[in-house]
């Protein structure tokens, strides 16, 4: 398998705080590779370890077989950036945004213009381009900002929460344009986020950091499978002895009631017949059940809560 | 080159498209072009061609829009945020900073050249005698060596304080007290010294003295600094110190 990124033992100190500790992960080429944690995480910390802004404390790290510490120029040349902000110039045109990033990576001047128009006219941003981009909506800047990123075709692109802020239909257009560009090219997309629906959308692989540490890697599907499964029950006369025994069962890791809904959350492949015995054997009344995965985003909640109890 | 004068042209785009106040204009463009191409000539008369009032021009007028432009370079990119997406682009360290610090200097060069030619026009319409005058070579030469000196001179500490600038305003006001306030303690400095050893005084040292010779140990001390200044900007160019925090 070939790796984009490469990472081993990644440390970067600012004084006494650490921002990233001991990190490790590899990420396959042509995937889009989500990373995902909360504010203070060290996401961002990490695109700019990688992009060699920022030298790491420890450890060391590859992109695109080139290391970060003594060739960062030949990173910055082969790869697309959409940082924590747009980065956009406002009072310049959009098309005068993406003619300058496009002579910075020296497309040629004709594949630059039908590149700018490719781009623009995929996006619906066509029609505005000479408009100078402080008049624009937040969701159209984050889409300028994206072609910016993938104008000069990098094999590998980084995105820093490119959803981040957005309203529902921005935020939803952002993504497919992401997946719609992305695919096509079969780049790479190094995708920060806390969002976990775009995530579970976007990514065939995830990473989660809490506190600058990799708490978990794998595929969506993986992640949720590993977190055990959870049981809706609909019915009536659960009462807290009921609960109690239930909570005793072995792998019932949590028990609670929501509204007249019996919520259990299983850990590993726990059978659910003898809970629902159980259950009627002590009176209560089952009118339905329900068993499934946790969603990516009850899975991140879990790892984000463990050893804060 | 080619990504230098990228930057130059991004540089030029911004500065184009910028919207200032007309205060702003008023200050930096209005005023020093109605003192220096059209007063300063129209009072000095023939002096202006052959003497210190040119001169003068030539080292304000550089200094006066380096000031105003060159705070912007790296403080105005991290206060607009813009300065992380360009650090994290192909761009070599070399091409963004002398990018940025050859087009003001160009800038504040050119716009010299130009009041020069403007205050010619007013001296020549002022003070007609049948034919037409113009500047000395020395002067000449002297003026245009003086304004491109103190260009550079000023762009390579504006850089220098634009670089660990967390605002526009903070690198103006920083870059303001350390272009000013030498030249503003020198008088004093030179009053003093006079009075109390008047065989150091400037008319003493100067007296006799070629006046070429010490326009030349002027301007070669000024473009001493400003290599100095312009060197240092490239040595404290470091990216990982670029992202403030």
């Amino acid at each position: 398998m070939q790796y984009a990124i490469r990472i081993k033992d990644f440390t970067r100190e600012f004084g006494t705080v650490r921002a990233v500790a001991g990190l490790s992960l590899d990420v396959p080429s042509g995937i889009v590779f989500g990373f995902l944690g909360p504010n203070g995480a060290g996401k961002t910390t990490t695109i700019q370890l990688l992009l060699g802004l920022l030298e790491p404390s420890a450890g060391r790290a590859s992109v695109l077989g080139f290391d970060t510490r003594n060739e960062a120029d030949e990173i910055r040349a082969r790869t697309g950036a959409l940082l924590e902000h747009t980065g956009l110039y406002e009072h310049l045109t959009a098309e005068e945004n993406l003619e300058f990033y496009g002579r910075i990576y020296r497309v040629p001047a004709s594949e630059r213009v039908a590149r700018i128009k490719d781009l623009l006219g995929r996006m619906g941003l066509w029609e505005r381009r000479g408009d100078r981009v402080w008049t624009w909506s937040r969701g159209m800047k984050q889409k300028l900002a994206l072609a910016r990123a993938l104008l000069h075709r990098p094999p590998l692109v980084f995105l820093d929460e490119p959803t981040a802020g957005l309203d529902v239909v921005a935020a939803t257009e952002v993504r497919s344009e992401l997946a719609a560009l992305t695919a096509d090219a079969g780049t790479t997309v190094f995708l920060t986020t806390h969002n976990m629906t775009e995530a579970e959308r976007l990514c065939s692989r995830v990473a989660v950091i809490k506190g600058g540490e990799l708490v978990a890697i794998g595929h969506p599907d993986e992640l949720r499978a590993g977190s055990g499964a959870r049981v809706e029950i609909v019915g009536d006369g659960f009462a807290e002895t009921i609960l109690e025994k239930l909570r005793s069962q072995t792998g019932v890791v949590e028990v609670d009631l929501l509204n007249e809904r019996l919520v259990i959350d299983l850990a590993g492949d726990v059978d659910t017949a003898p809970l629902v015995t159980l259950l009627v054997s002590s009176g209560a009344r089952v009118q339905e059940v329900r068993r499934g995965t946790a969603s990516l985003e009850e899975v991140f909640l879990t790892l984000m809560n463990e050893g804060e109890e | 080159m080619t990504d230098i004068k990228t930057v130059m042209w991004k540089e030029w785009l911004d500065i184009r498209r910028r919207r200032g106040s007309r205060m702003k204009t008023f200050l930096t463009v209005v005023v020093p072009f109605a003192m220096f191409a059209l007063w300063l000539p129209w009072e000095a008369g023939v002096a202006w061609l052959n003497g210190v009032p040119s001169m003068l021009a030539c080292f304000a007028l550089p200094l006066m829009i380096a000031m105003v432009t060159i705070p912007d370079s790296f403080a105005g990119e991290r206060e607009r945020n813009t300065l992380p997406t360009l650090l994290a682009s192909r761009l070599p360290d070399s091409a963004i900073l002398y990018g940025k610090a050859a087009f003001t200097i160009i800038l504040a060069w050119a716009a010299t050249v130009i009041v020069l030619v403007a205050a010619l026009v007013t001296y020549n319409l002022v003070h007609w005698d049948g034919q037409l005058a113009f500047y000395s070579s020395r002067v000449l030469i002297g003026d245009l060596s003086l304004s491109l000196i103190v260009a550079a001179m000023s762009v390579g500490a504006g850089v220098l304080i634009s670089l660990r600038s967390a605002t526009v305003q903070e690198a103006a006001q920083t870059l303001a007290a350390a272009l000013l306030v030498p030249p503003a303690l020198l008088g004093p400095v030179i009053a003093i010294v006079s009075t109390a050893k008047p065989e150091w005084g400037p008319k003493q040292l100067l007296a006799g003295a070629d006046p070429n010779l010490v326009l030349l140990v002027f301007n070669g001390t000024l473009a001493f600094v400003a290599l100095v200044l312009l060197g240092l900007a490239k040595a404290r160019f470091q990216r990982s110190k670029l992202i403030l925090r």
